[in-house]
């Protein structure tokens, strides 16, 4: 590993720290979920660290659970959107003609529409429970990966080795592995940090508009929600979870940053 | 006819396919999806005799074909049904609510399109200096920031610490302009935040990208200074490029602020639409997708026609 970068360095640490949080913070949480351990919006103090939320539960455990749950959905729904996307981005450019024109159109279209407004449509009619968020969130954003893995794996299958591969009477799914994604994995590790970071966005603003994580669960968007009215009151619980979410998002954007220059440089900066 | 008319003509017909399979989509998809509007108006709980009728009474027994093209020659001809949940005309109720929606996002993009090409014209004067890293870093944080993280920050400090102005954007009929305006500077101070750091850094990029041209280096060596040499050779060769990324932010803008009116409780679209989203209101919802669609695709084209229009190769074939 050569030299990290300050800034890459603080976004790993922060990043790894988030994720540590979410999968042992739970043990360290200092109360129940759901147990109302004060009076309502109480200040930081050495009993409540975070002070206490709008029904009187302690904010640093609410905190500690709603991260779980924003960083559980978003790191699902990101594995989805790589999976679907990026099988079916080989498959489009391997396999070529009416599948391609198919698959390229349909992925067209979704991304003419905004995201936010296509997921409110589908969360009109289906139930809100996580898996179905994952799923829409997942989905929504392969469209992103699509094209990316589509334009990646178009370069890579005219070349010599993938044509070696045909000749020698290789089968679809064995030229797709073994060919094109070990050649195609750097610009998409490069997406990865990007793409969680919607995800995160995403589910957090769902959450937000009381169309997400639905109570008594919570994630860090529905704590902004639950604790946006004492705002206006000066009490600023609010933004705690405010700047949690800010926080994530920059430390893994400068991880991605540094992800992507790196593979760029790679390649003799041809953009990957 | 003149090429360039070919062009800006196969674009609209393009946009003109692109919303009738958006219109598909919104329909069809949702039909596709486990559940109906009868199921979801009246919860799991709903016996199969209370079902049937509902949707006898909605009319859903009819074939989906049939319901699709009603629904969309009402839509051209400005009938966008009945709300489930009051019986109201959608058109009625939206009319109002579409031009608070749009007052917003004229005044966010009146503000951050100069704002934002400004800024970008100095960050690539001075590229690799202060100005521009200041710039750079400001604009880098603001874009991993959410909207609605971005309205309740602006909300503590701007409306309850330095109590500057009013946290909540309540608007309605009769108002004076200046009345409007006072009452959504901070959701339009929330959009502009929101919107400027992606254009001005495509700004940044697109004239630092046109300056490497040998054109730009005759016009440095006969004496210009920077920045006219910017304002005059670069950036009216980065029009295609800003142009493009301008109407793709305020595209976005059309997005935002369905977050932003639920922060600052404005009375738009997008109050509108998340309401009826959690009412389970399907006929309000699916009008609402195809309005904010029908926006976001009409602004796409037309970036893409200012930039056909902006290159001269095209305007001046040979």
């Amino acid at each position: 590993m050569t030299r990290i970068p300050i800034s890459a360095l603080i976004g790993l640490v922060l990043t790894g720290g988030f994720f540590l949080l979410a999968l042992i913070g739970p043990w360290f949480a200092p109360y129940q979920m759901d147990e109302i351990v004060g009076g309502v919006w109480e200040p930081m103090s050495s009993q409540f660290l975070l002070g206490t939320d709008s029904i009187g539960r302690d904010l640093l455990t609410r905190m500690i659970y709603g991260g779980q749950t924003t960083i559980f959905v978003a790191t699902a729904a990101t594995v989805l959107s790589f999976v679907t996307g990026s099988v079916l981005g080989f498959l489009a450019a391997t396999v070529g003609g009416w599948v391609d024109q198919a698959l390229s159109r349909l992925v067209d279209l979704l991304m003419a529409i905004p995201s936010l407004i296509l997921a409110l449509v589908i969360l009109t009619t289906v139930d809100v429970t996580l898996p179905t968020l994952i799923l829409v969130i997942g989905f929504l954003d392969a469209t992103r990966v699509f094209r990316l893995a589509r334009a990646v794996a178009v370069d890579i299958t005219v070349m010599d080795y993938v044509e070696a591969a045909r000749l020698r009477g290789e089968g679809q799914s064995w030229i797709i592995f073994h060919e094109i994604l070990p050649n195609a994995l750097s610009p998409l590790v490069a997406e990865l940090g990007l793409r969680f970071i919607f995800a995160v966005l995403f589910i957090s603003t769902l959450s937000f508009l009381g169309l997400g994580v639905q109570p008594p669960m919570s994630d860090w968007g529905g704590l902004v929600k639950e604790n946006s009215a004492g705002l206006v009151y000066g009490v600023s619980a609010a933004l705690v979870p405010a700047i949690a979410i800010a926080a994530l998002a920059i430390s893994v954007n400068l991880v991605a940053d540094w992800v992507l220059s790196r593979t760029t440089s790679l390649k003799g900066g041809r953009g990957g | 006819m003149h090429p360039i008319l070919i062009l800006v003509v196969q674009r609209l017909v393009l946009g003109l396919l692109l919303l009738l399979a958006t219109s598909a989509l919104i329909f069809f998809g949702v039909e596709a999806l486990p559940g109906d509007v009868a199921q979801a108006m009246l919860g799991q709980s709903a016996t199969p005799t209370a079902l049937a009728n509902m949707r006898e009474e909605l009319g859903l027994n009819e074939p989906v074909i049939s319901r699709y093209f009603l629904w969309l020659g009402g839509f051209v001809t400005g009938d966008l049904g009945t709300a489930l949940t009051n019986g109201v005309d959608i058109a009625t109720s939206m009319g109002q609510r579409l031009g608070n929606t749009l007052f917003l996002a004229f005044w966010a993009g009146v503000i951050s399109v100069p704002l934002a090409i400004v800024l970008g014209l100095i960050a690539a004067r001075y590229v690799g200096r202060w100005p521009d890293k200041l710039i750079s870093g400001v604009t880098l944080a603001t874009i991993s920031l959410p909207e609605f993280v971005a309205g309740y920050l602006v909300l503590f400090f701007l409306a309850v610490q330095l109590q500057l102005f009013p946290s909540v954007s309540m608007v309605f009929p009769g108002m004076g302009v200046f009345e409007r305006l006072g009452a959504i500077i901070l959701p339009v101070i929330v959009l502009v935040l929101v919107v400027l750091a992606h254009m001005m850094r495509m700004t940044r990029a697109a004239i630092l990208n046109v300056m490497q041209s040998a054109y730009i280096e005759t016009a440095e060596l006969k004496g210009l200074s920077p920045m006219a040499v910017i304002a005059r050779h670069a950036f009216p060769n980065a029009i295609a490029p800003v142009v493009n990324v301008v109407m793709l932010n305020l595209a976005y803008l059309v997005v935002g602020v369905v977050v932003v009116e639920v922060v600052f409780v404005y009375p738009g679209m997008g109050q509108y639409l998340v309401d009826h989203v959690t009412k389970r209101d399907l006929p309000v919802v699916q009008a609402c997708g195809m309005v904010f669609a029908a926006v976001y695709i009409g602004l796409n084209i037309l970036a893409d026609v200012i930039s056909i229009l902006a290159n001269p190769r095209l305007r001046h074939p040979k």
